[in-house]
């Protein structure tokens, strides 16, 4: 009797667990839904849920505006940003893991403090700075801006990876007189590549969704998706929701996917370390 | 997944090779690069924050003088807009990790137990917090609380309700519903670290013992998570004080400046009158605001260290 009621109350449980997730979830839902809508069914009421999908929107939202362009940026500002700061990282926390000095500690503390700087602090400065070396809307400003912003994240996590190694395999290297080069790229990279994985599909959410730097350092030629989203946010007429839904989504997918797959890095990258 | 863990500095091996010890200096460039980032714009906003320069008026540029360095500051100091928009971010701030707190709690218990779906379940709720925020806030704004078709205004509907813009009648409210929805994923999934690494054998035995539901709760699961919350907590403060895309494009700080918060304020100052001097000296105030959070979490971290070093 107690034992089945006890399953009972686990079910219950579990399905109010189902339903709230769904709930968290449904206004993503429902933006992937208004995307396939038409225009004029978008903004009908009470909401549609069950209507014939058109890709229309889709097409006219990617092919018929300038997504594709701002797309184009996002990509080579958080690929090359991603790439730049590992091969920044990648030594520091090679030093910081098997070269330890009693500065370290204190070294990697100040480097999650720069991650916790509130960007609006510096970011006249920064636009005085990149005025005066003509980075202002160029993709290198932003790529040094985002290298920097994930440089601490590359640092803390590569180390953490770095530090799990065994650490006889890199002595026996050393002891069979590899050089650094050679223990790096054909000892610690190999099996570093998962963790490596994990970090870079981080940097690669960070900087996808970055918006401040971006709308205040770029005016249209470098600007990013997410500044391109932001324009949606006054309504250009009424004809508009559906492929505004359709270009938001867009936008959004990518990291919905990264994030899905590095979901047990997540944690780990989200608190610097501090919780593994 | 393996057990999660609070991570120490201090019990880290450390391996002491006697040669290659200058390959030390392998982090010289990595840290050189990211002082020249993150160091020099900011003694740059110091200085800047000691001068009178807009760039609307080029010949304005120049160092204000030592009788008079202090000025940006005294004038953000004397206008009541200041204390009003450092209310409204302390109070976008607290009431986002207030509400995050309670409800990441809530989905790191339910999600914290066996049951087909749950990975399902978990990946649905952690996805708010992967959205572009600027892409969240043009979806509440336009399409889940549009007045005349959106979906609040339907379930307003069914307890007759007609015709409310929440953005318009409640803003604060509306960006706190927008951001809160966004970051209680942060917070579950950290508190669910934090529960999965109770080892079940503790809580076994304490059951075992005749301990209650709630008695396990509040005697062994919260003085475990208590860590966890802490470094949650903190950290999703830094961010929150950082909020800026939500209010870019919801209310645009409005009206008034009801729904302006620092950034934001940093944002008007600087690219709209153009006000380096200014907007320097905001930008101060932010810097100062957020590190008396950053010395906060830093010293629960250490803390961290000493506990596990004793224990």
């Amino acid at each position: 009797m107690s034992l089945s009621r006890r399953k009972l109350s686990g079910h219950l449980l579990s399905l109010l667990t189902i339903v709230l997730a769904f709930i968290m979830f449904f206004p993503i839902l429902w933006m992937a839904i208004t995307s396939f809508k038409t225009e004029a069914m978008a903004i009908s009421f009470p909401p549609r849920i069950f209507f014939t999908p058109t890709l229309e929107n889709w097409r006219i939202a990617l092919f018929e505006s300038p997504f594709l362009e701002f797309l184009w940026n996002t990509i080579i500002i958080t690929f090359a940003s991603t790439l730049f700061a590992i091969l920044l990282g990648l030594p520091t926390a090679y030093a910081m893991a098997f070269y330890q000095t009693k500065r370290t500690d204190s070294s990697l503390l100040w480097m999650m403090s720069t991650r916790m700087l509130p960007p609006a602090g510096v970011i006249v400065p920064i636009y005085i700075i990149f005025l005066r070396l003509n980075l202002l809307d160029t993709h290198l400003g932003l790529i040094i801006l985002y290298a920097g912003m994930n440089f601490p994240l590359v640092v803390w996590m590569t180390r953490s990876f770095m530090l799990e190694l065994p650490y006889e395999i890199i002595e026996a290297c050393r002891l069979d007189g590899a050089n650094l080069w050679q223990e790096i790229t054909r000892v610690i990279l190999p099996l570093l590549i998962p963790g490596l994985a994990a970090t870079a599909l981080l940097a690669f959410i960070f900087t996808w969704n970055e918006f401040f730097l971006a709308v205040n350092l770029t005016t249209r030629d470098a600007s990013p998706l997410s500044v391109y989203v932001s324009t949606f946010k006054a309504a250009q007429g009424n004809l508009f929701i559906a492929k505004m839904s359709a270009a938001a989504t867009a936008a959004v997918i990518p990291v919905l996917l990264a994030g899905w797959v590095a979901q047990r890095q997540l944690v780990t990258g989200l608190t610097m370390g501090a919780v593994k | 997944m393996s057990t999660p863990a609070v991570t120490d500095l201090a019990h880290e091996p450390v391996h002491k090779p006697a040669k290659h010890a200058n390959r030390k200096f392998l982090s010289a460039p990595g840290i050189a690069f990211l002082v020249i980032v993150t160091q020099i714009p900011f003694v740059v906003a110091i200085y800047f924050s000691f001068t009178n320069w807009n760039l609307l008026r080029p010949e304005s540029q120049g160092f204000l003088g030592v009788a008079n360095m202090w000025r940006n500051f005294s004038r953000i100091l004397s206008n009541s807009d200041f204390y009003t928009v450092l209310w409204n971010t302390v109070f976008l701030t607290v009431s986002v990790v207030v509400i995050t707190f309670i409800m990441g709690l809530i989905f790191a218990l339910l999600l914290n137990r066996p049951f087909p779906g749950r990975s399902v379940a978990r990946t649905l709720l952690i996805s708010p917090f992967l959205v572009m925020p600027v892409a969240a806030a043009v979806l509440w704004k336009n399409v889940l609380l549009d007045p005349s078709f959106g979906i609040s205004a339907y379930l307003f509907n069914l307890v007759g309700i007609n015709n409310l813009y929440l953005i318009e009648e409640f803003p604060m409210l509306s960006i706190i519903t927008i951001v809160s929805w966004q970051w209680t994923p942060f917070v579950m999934l950290i508190l669910l670290a934090g529960l999965q690494s109770l080892p079940d054998s503790t809580l076994e035995a304490a059951s075992i013992d005749g301990a209650s539901g709630l008695a396990l709760f509040t005697n062994i699961v919260l003085p475990h998570l208590r860590r966890f919350i802490e470094i949650a907590l903190l950290l999703e403060t830094i961010f929150i004080l950082n909020v800026f895309g939500v209010i870019f494009v919801t209310t645009t700080g409005g009206p008034g400046i009801q729904t302006t918060n620092l950034p934001y304020q940093i944002f008007l100052e600087a690219f709209s009158r153009w006000n380096v001097g200014r907007a320097s000296a905001y930008g101060i105030f932010a810097v100062i605001l957020a590190n008396i959070v950053v010395v906060m979490f830093l010293r629960i971290l250490r803390n961290n260290d000493e506990a596990e070093v004793k224990a």
